[in-house]
């Protein structure tokens, strides 16, 4: 069946786009939508609801739609699209949704972006007041937004064919738009909905930018962008939508809004059917009635709810042989799929459209999200803007006014006071269109239902919710119109309260028997549309998902084959592996060669800050546990940091590099963290401390060389440096010259074997790296990651701050007494560790775990629990295995664990539950390897 | 997203900040002269109020400086923002 | 030899001409002051030749002893001097001879950043796609010099000149933003 029309529209009729759906060929024009298109080739029934699976349509022309859904599935496949706001393209393919779709498995192709705006005036709609808003307020001079939905201007004016100044609406359209356009500082976003409203003017808008050209669209051209747009002053001329009316069996595909029967013959060339029922509560739907009829469709009977129908327009319908009927409504229909006829009172007629009009609801959408106040108005029987904000005013029809040159009115005085809020008042006076329309929507009757069917009167036509959904929750107890949002989902999914709301509300007012009025309405929340998650990713996934840190050294590790370990936001070197090697064997090789002989890693990440000033020893002694201000110019101290409730936060190496300076580093994680907090004690507790704190973390390469033959490589690649024990003592450091560059060697080690840390300027990163590698390679020097560091330092019993700690440990828990000081009076955490709680003998501290088979690997995490079998639930857990590693030096595996009352349990057998199985364990001491310490001076 | 007044690099967007609590919640003088509770007062307790809120703030990703705010819990609307060491100003809600 | 940050990126950043000319500038002399007595402040600029910035969020640029020198505002009483590579270890001393007895620091940073310099008339534009600020020249004219976000790194953005935008980033995140910046002018490059 064709129900194109012969001429009319804004569509292309010489130009032929074909496009297939529920896998039939179809043809339409560039202009159509996908709605607009199935409904000129007679196609109604688009799908079937979620829940029932009653067959569906389309009930709007516009966003305000929620029964045609569609999955695209072709150029690419795309669930939940309405097809009322998918612009047919050459290609298209796509199918009806039995109320659910699918996402795509595959990875989404197409690029998305986002771009942040900032203007003086935000106009959201290009209808009339819309228009006339933005050109008052571009003519005043001030950066203007205009964002429109749509594909072309003119909003409500694209579904009428009515006259502006003597001359077709769409002229007058194109005059301000071109106006706009050429304007400086003027920026005109078309396909762009703005769908959410937030705090200090802060507006996102979707824009639909390669939609619409499908299979044509540019490569490398982002398909859709959020903007960001920041506006100092907001007008909202988003226009209203109309309101059906429910009655029995309201859901069959046919039944549209009269409003968008209007709009599909006037913007696309579309019949709704053939012969058609109007029902309406207002003016409004006469001019559909006519329009139709006059475009040759046959309108059975006009029903017009109120008791008298108006007179002038009825004379118009009497004139073109249309019977009106006041006084009545549509108490049903039939049809199965489609509507084939419509029941009045006793008397049935048949049609193959049904169009409603129940009178019209502002879209107070973002007013709402921007926290304006609704307020009920009873004549128009809608929730309008209830008082201005001082950053955005409300236009046009969505303020509830509804004639036309009232509206570009409204229009112009919201352009003229935003540009004035925003600082402009030489705009010159936009001129007011005059309108030759004949119908206003103003005096119609209030008619939220017909009574009926309950169960078969649809509110919300996608959730399957209807007038009985609505009285059970009511029923329930049940009175606050959120509560009923939640209980029926009424609203909830693509109608957002569209359609829905105000019905919903006004079925539960009659319920109650309470005014409208003293009811709150739901808020309205973004987004306005569905918005896809990939619009909001933009340009944040793959590579760009989250930053990749990097150090100056990395390329080498790259190049040289290591695996990476994700530390924060850092890639670090894993491991080395050699051909063959898996994880296991390339640490156990890497361990053995460092501890035999010599390794090295890149520790750029570790944290570094410069401290300097009068006052910085005494800074430090107050934010380390132990003391910092006797440390000797030269010399380097370990020192752990609490905070106030005495829980460790971070550790780390302090070097004193003069009188009133020191570098101190913290632990890779905690770079920014213990910068932020220095300088929040600084500036909100101490400012009358002479201290400041610079980061100098990616200033540095810093290259740990590990092992016996460390000293040798440095002797190596330092001809200046005196490396003998007696000059170069442990927690010392010395200025010199590594590889011909600048450099700081710090004698520390993180691993009990003898180590220097070299510092260089980044730049010199790589340079220095390959000095140490070339004098290291007659030792077999051996390149190594994070996990040969963490199984050499777990040897040691040194703990990682965030594996070993997790803001429950303080340093006592560590083992670590030796490193709190007792001669401070004070330092932060200090006062905590003499609460009861931090002296409980049965706290959980950090010992060595040796499990009885030396082959058995226990899981990092494991609950340790004091029994050999497991007795019924609940169990006593002990503690859990914070690191676990199999270790070269020891022949075994082991692990580090924090058990309650450890220190206590020492030689204890403990039990791991792994599996199936109790694996005992045996409780040590932290230190397994070298407990003398004899290795740290070669 | 809000925009937050940097006292001194102007209305910027909420992420380049850094809550941090209460503000006007001094160090104790000799937290050792404290009893157990006192200091956990100190520690553990905050005020939790519906309306204005002193609060303390840094501009984290631009000038790293610490100011305080009061806010509206409410609504979150910032009601005045004044420098470290400042008293809280008089506000309206 | 030396390697900097966006050294691999050399290439892939000339590519992004006709859009934006960019390029890092690598190597050069950073130095981070803390200083806030107005005295000492003022010395320090006398001594650099180059007065130091006294408005929030901007900075000053000159030459002087040490050639061409910027200032940059980075926060009251912190400021980032820079100048050609190869001169930090001398204006360190420098500064740090002028700040005297004065309440301060001064710290090599040389390395920390590295510094990018985009040109052309879509600089500002590129950047709108990740910067919340507002770029329009009324409102960052030259002279502006903001601590800010983009996309999800921090950076150091000057505006140089009327189509010049000068870029600061953190070392490690140098190339996070070299491929920020290079997928943001992807659009750009495709459609002219």
């Amino acid at each position: 069946m064709n129900l194109r029309t012969g001429t009319g529209g804004s569509i292309d009729r010489n130009t032929l786009l074909h496009f297939t759906f529920d896998g039939r060929a179809y043809t339409g024009h560039p202009g159509d939508t996908l709605a607009s298109a199935l409904l000129a080739n007679g196609v109604h029934e688009i799908g079937s609801s979620v829940k029932l699976g009653r067959p569906r349509g389309v009930v709007a022309a516009g966003s305000e739609d929620s029964t045609s859904l569609v999955q695209v599935e072709a150029p690419f496949s795309e669930p939940m699209l309405l097809a009322t706001t998918v612009e047919l393209h050459d290609g298209l393919r796509a199918r009806g949704l039995a109320g659910q779709g699918r996402l795509a498995a595959e990875p989404d192709p197409a690029r998305y972006d986002a771009k942040h705006e900032h203007c003086d005036v935000l106009v959201v709609g290009a209808g009339p007041a819309g228009l006339v808003a933005a050109l008052t307020a571009a003519r005043s001079g001030a950066r203007v937004v205009l964002v429109d939905e749509q594909n072309q201007a003119g909003g409500a004016l694209l579904g009428v064919d009515e006259y502006l100044d003597d001359r077709p609406s769409a002229e007058w359209v194109a005059d301000v738009v071109a106006e706009l356009k050429s304007t400086p500082g003027v920026l005109v976003l078309e396909r762009t909905t703005a769908f959410g409203m937030y705090q200090d003017g802060f507006v996102l808008a979707l824009q639909k930018r390669t939609d619409h050209l499908g299979f044509a669209a540019p490569a490398g051209v982002a398909r859709q962008r959020v903007w960001r747009i920041r506006t100092r002053q907001t007008v909202l001329a988003t226009g209203a939508h109309e309101r059906p009316v429910v009655f029995p069996d309201n859901d069959r595909p046919g039944i549209m809004l009269a409003s968008s029967a209007r709009t599909f013959l006037h913007r696309y060339g579309v019949l709704p059917g053939s012969r058609a029922v109007v029902f309406t509560t207002n003016d409004s739907a006469y001019c559909a009635a006519i329009d139709l009829a006059e475009s040759g469709v046959d309108i059975a009977l006009v029903v017009d709810a109120r008791p008298e129908a108006p007179a002038r327009l009825a004379a118009e319908c009497a004139a073109r042989g249309i019977e009106v009927r006041a006084g009545q409504v549509v108490t049903g229909t039939e049809g199965s799929g489609r509507v084939s006829a419509v029941h009045v009172g006793d008397t049935r007629i048949a049609c193959d459209a049904l169009l409603v009009s129940g009178g019209w609801n502002p879209v107070v959408s973002l007013f709402s999200q921007a926290r304006g106040k609704l307020r009920y108005d009873a004549e128009l029987g809608a929730f309008v803007p209830g008082g201005e904000l001082s950053t955005v005013r409300v236009a046009g029809s969505a303020t509830g006014e509804l004639d036309l040159t009232a509206c570009a009115c409204q229009g112009r005085d919201a352009g003229l006071l935003a540009a004035a809020a925003a600082g402009f008042t030489s705009g010159g006076q936009v001129p007011l269109p005059a309108s030759d329309s004949r119908c206003t929507a103003r005096s119609g009757l209030v008619l939220w239902r017909v009574p009926g069917d309950d169960d078969a009167s649809f509110v919300d036509l996608q959730r399957d919710s209807t007038v009985a959904d609505v009285l059970r929750a009511t029923g329930a107890g049940l009175r606050s119109l959120e509560h009923v949002k939640r209980y029926t989902t009424i609203g909830t999914a693509h109608d957002q309260g569209k359609t829905s709301g105000m019905i919903a509300a006004g079925i539960v007012a009659e319920a109650l028997g309470v005014e409208l009025a003293e009811q709150r309405p739901t808020t309205f929340r973004p987004p306005y549309t569905s918005v896809s998650f990939a619009a909001l990713a933009g340009r944040d996934r793959g590579d760009l998902h989250d930053p990749v840190r990097v150090t100056a050294i990395h390329p080498w590790h790259v190049a040289h084959g290591a695996l990476f370990e994700d530390v924060g936001q850092w890639k670090r070197p894993w491991y080395y592996p050699r051909a063959g090697e898996d994880l296991h064997t390339a640490v156990l090789r890497e361990c053995r060669a460092t501890r035999e002989s010599v390794g090295m890693m890149d520790g750029s990440t570790l944290g570094k800050i410069d401290v300097q000033g009068r006052d910085a020893g005494k800074f430090l002694d107050m934010l380390y546990t132990n003391m910092m201000s006797t440390l000797k110019v030269g010399r380097i101290r370990y020192g752990v940091m609490c905070g106030v409730d005495g829980m460790v936060i971070d550790d780390g190496t302090v070097i004193r590099v003069g009188e009133e300076r020191y570098l101190v580093t913290t632990t890779t994680g905690n770079a920014a963290k213990i910068l932020d907090w220095m300088e929040e004690w600084l500036q909100t507790e101490w400012p009358h401390l002479d201290v400041h704190c610079t980061s100098v973390t990616e200033h540095w390469a810093t290259i740990p060389l590990v092992g016996p033959r460390s000293r040798d490589v440095l002797a190596a690649v330092a001809p200046g440096l005196d490396v003998s024990n007696e000059a170069f003592e442990f927690m010392t450091w010395h200025d010199t010259e590594v590889a011909g560059v600048p450099a700081r060697v710090c004698r520390i080690s993180f691993s009990g074997e003898l180590a220097y840390e070299i510092n260089v300027t980044a730049w010199h990163g790589v340079a220095v790296w390959e000095a140490l590698m070339a004098a290291g390679e007659p030792y077999g020097i051996t390149p190594y990651g994070t996990e040969t560091m963490h199984v050499l330092r777990a040897e040691k019993g040194y703990p990682i701050i965030g594996q070993e700690t997790d803001a429950t440990v303080t340093p006592q828990d560590l083992g670590m007494s030796w490193a709190v000081s007792k001669k401070k009076p004070d330092f932060i955490g200090k006062r905590s560790f003499a609460r009861a709680e931090n002296n409980r003998t049965d706290r959980k501290q950090l010992v060595g775990l040796l499990p009885a088979d030396p082959g058995v690997l226990l899981p990092e995490g494991s609950q340790i629990v004091e029994t050999d079998r497991l007795p019924e639930p609940p169990v006593r857990m002990l503690g859990h295995v914070t690191s676990s590693y199999p270790s070269a030096a020891l022949g075994r595996t082991f692990a580090l664990a924090l058990v309650r009352s450890g220190h206590e349990r020492i030689g204890e057998t403990l039990y791991v539950p792994v599996e199936d199985s109790l694996v005992p364990v045996t409780v040590t001491e932290s230190v397994l390897y070298d407990k003398e310490g004899a290795r740290r001076d070669g | 997203m809000q925009l937050i007044p940097c006292p001194w690099c102007g209305p910027r967007e909420e992420a380049e900040f850094h809550y941090g609590g209460q503000a006007h919640v001094a160090y104790p003088e000799d937290p050792s002269a404290l009893t157990d509770e006192e200091w956990a007062r100190y520690v553990f307790f905050r005020d939790n109020p519906s309306g204005p809120f002193a609060e303390r703030w840094s501009h984290n990703a631009g000038c790293r400086r610490w100011f305080n705010a009061v806010r509206d819990t409410r609504t979150h609307d910032l009601l005045a923002v004044y420098r470290v060491g400042e008293p809280m100003p008089e506000v309206t809600a | 030899m030396t390697v900097s940050p966006l050294h691999a990126w050399t290439d892939r950043l000339a590519a992004l001409a006709p859009v934006l000319g960019a390029a890092e500038v690598p190597f050069r002399s950073q130095l981070t002051v803390r200083v806030s007595d107005p005295d000492a402040i003022a010395a320090t600029g006398a001594t650099l030749g180059i007065g130091f910035p006294s408005a929030a969020c901007t900075f000053t640029s000159g030459t002087g002893r040490f050639g061409d020198v910027e200032v940059l505002w980075l926060g009251p009483d912190e400021f980032l001097v820079t100048a050609s590579p190869g001169l930090q270890v001398t204006i360190e001393e420098v500064l740090r001879g002028s700040l005297g007895t004065a309440r301060g620091s001064v710290v090599d940073t040389s390395a920390q950043r590295t510094t990018v310099v985009l040109q052309g008339p879509r600089s500002r534009e590129v950047l709108a796609h990740g910067c919340s600020v507002d770029l329009h020249p009324s409102a960052a004219p030259v002279g502006t010099c903001v601590q800010t976000l983009l996309a999800r790194t921090g950076i150091v953005l000057q505006v140089t000149g009327d189509d010049t935008v000068t870029i600061l980033v953190r070392s490690s995140f140098a190339e996070y933003f070299a491929a920020w910046l290079t997928d943001a002018c992807v659009e750009y490059l495709a459609v002219p």
